[in-house]
């Protein structure tokens, strides 16, 4: 059993951020692990920036929560500064400013997403390596590489804020399923003009997958009514 | 009336090179005899001892009306036992304490630091110091030194705001959690936590379930032993109780006692060295004055 309880915390995870029609909905899984143990298994990835920014954190624990303290701390100034509430835009660079300047230290992917006057509800992914791109829906984390297909399919322009938030829920736990470094609960935050909500999903409310389904009688015990006395000569 | 006093060393030096003994290091310099044993001893295969660790079960859990932290006592330098009753449990306020796992000089020396920050701070600011400050100072070292400073802690008190339960690990990313465990017990320890904990519990149900969980263990884990620490913090009250269980005890204890007769060990060699003392008296100089 290699268990080593030194290792580094990693944030397995899936994290997700997706644009609606007025607004953005953040949503991710909950599991921190260290090797092979759960060191945390109601874990929060979803940390706010300001008010109306908030930020989804994979990746090393330790870098993604050092970068978002600092991060949070420059937009406090800024806002100061500013006068008035900062874009998301702003939160986004200067996620990317740390990420990129950094990159040989930092290993974390990171997802920006909030609502601000002047763009509405933005998503921009910055993955590892600092590169920052501004998304209709973003997804990162291990448990991302099972859902590339699925959003494919189910992703479509001006979706309705609940529709929005049942395809996070959705496709977390399609992620959960499938990746042993995602697990626990489901946790969303919706951004809007009007404000933040926060939601939260136990994880035995969430729809069950493929192998975790009930087994069920096989059709071939209906067919063999009807089929053909059996060939004899 | 000046009085010196000097020794004078006669030194004993064998220029035979077949026995090769020196007793006093050669004059001025450094010496390098030790580095050399220690070369000659890995070449024979016998290693240094390993860093002394607190192998360690560590909890806390968040009750009703505060903070209750546990940790087990045994400290261990590899294989070896070489404390049997060490104290975990660090005080960093009079509203905080930290319970420590990793190596025993790395807990101590943090702790010790954030406690010495946050009384400045508190002399600084004319209040009580907060979990979350003590929270971030820690997890600020560990980040910088990148997991070098091998110190996992479980950091509880409190403060104006309420009862505070956060894990630190040694990279710095750190947890806010209702209970938890760390060490190289905390499966264990978790186990009984993950079976047992609810929301809410009493002062004597939740000292009850941290003795059960460190117990867990202290009888499961080869790196934790020895006797369970506790510490209850409450609003404006905190209690320290050391070695509240001691389910270890050492039973064959001989009444009789242990002597040790003149005797008993085999000398075979004796060798003298007598240090001459050469009194010198100096005439002059005044006495001191006042």
């Amino acid at each position: 059993m290699d268990l080593n309880l030194d290792a580094p915390h990693s944030m397995g995870t899936t994290i997700i951020g997706v644009t609606y029609d007025g607004g953005v909905v953040l949503g991710a899984d909950s599991r921190t692990s260290t090797g092979m143990y759960v060191a945390n298994r109601a874990s929060d990835k979803i940390t706010q920036l300001t008010d109306n920014v908030y930020l989804c954190r994979s990746g090393s624990a330790a870098d993604s929560q050092i970068v978002s303290d600092y991060v949070r701390y420059f937009l406090q100034q800024h806002t100061i500064q500013l006068g008035q509430p900062a874009t998301v835009k702003v939160a986004a660079n200067l996620i990317r400013l740390l990420s990129y300047n950094n990159k040989n230290m930092l290993q974390t992917g990171l997802i920006v997403g909030g609502w601000d006057k002047y763009e509405g509800g933005k998503i921009y992914g910055v993955p590892l390596g600092g590169t920052i791109l501004e998304q209709p829906f973003a997804i990162g984390g291990s448990g991302s590489s099972y859902l590339y297909g699925f959003f494919d399919q189910a992703w479509r322009e001006g979706m309705s804020k609940d529709e929005a938030e049942k395809l996070v829920v959705k496709a977390v736990s399609l992620a959960i399923a499938r990746d042993g470094a995602s697990g626990g609960v489901v946790r969303t935050v919706i951004i809007n003009s009007e404000g933040v909500t926060r939601n939260f999903y136990p994880g035995d409310t969430l729809p069950l997958w493929h192998e975790e389904l009930e087994p069920q009688n096989s059709l071939l015990d209906t067919l063999s009514l009807n089929s053909p006395e059996p060939m004899s000569t | 009336m000046v009085v010196v006093k000097r020794f004078v060393l006669q030194v004993h030096r064998k220029s035979d090179m077949s026995k090769a003994v020196v007793d006093l290091p050669p004059k001025g310099g450094f010496s390098f005899d030790l580095c050399r044993r220690n070369e000659m001893l890995i070449s024979k295969g016998v290693h240094p001892p390993s860093f002394r660790k607190t192998g360690t079960t560590i909890v806390g859990l968040v009750f009703k009306d505060g903070v209750i932290l546990g940790a087990d006592t045994r400290a261990t330098e590899g294989p070896i036992v070489c404390d049997k009753n060490c104290e975990k449990i660090h005080y960093i306020a009079p509203n905080i304490y930290c319970c420590g796992a990793g190596t025993a000089a790395d807990t101590e020396a943090v702790t010790d630091m954030v406690s010495s920050q946050l009384q400045l701070h508190r002399y600084h600011t004319g209040r009580e110091s907060r979990v979350i400050t003590a929270l971030t100072l820690l997890k600020s070292h560990l980040f910088s030194y990148q997991g070098y400073v091998s110190a996992a802690l479980v950091l509880g008190g409190v403060d104006i705001t309420g009862p505070h339960l956060h894990t630190i690990y040694p990279h710095g990313s750190t947890d806010t959690l209702p209970f938890a465990t760390m060490g190289s017990g905390s499966l264990a320890a978790m186990a009984v936590f993950e079976s047992k904990f609810r929301e809410g519990l009493t002062r004597e149900e939740g000292i009850e379930l941290v003795c059960e969980a460190i117990c867990s263990g202290i009888f499961n884990d080869l790196g934790s032993g020895s006797n369970v620490d506790v510490c209850v913090i409450t609003k404006g009250h905190k209690e320290y109780l050391r070695n509240h269980q001691m389910p270890n005890p050492r039973t064959y204890v001989s009444s009789k006692g242990y002597t040790f007769p003149k005797g008993l060990t085999e000398v075979l060699t004796t060798k003298i060295t007598p240090l001459k003392e050469k009194v010198e008296v100096i005439e002059g100089n005044d006495a001191m004055e006042e």
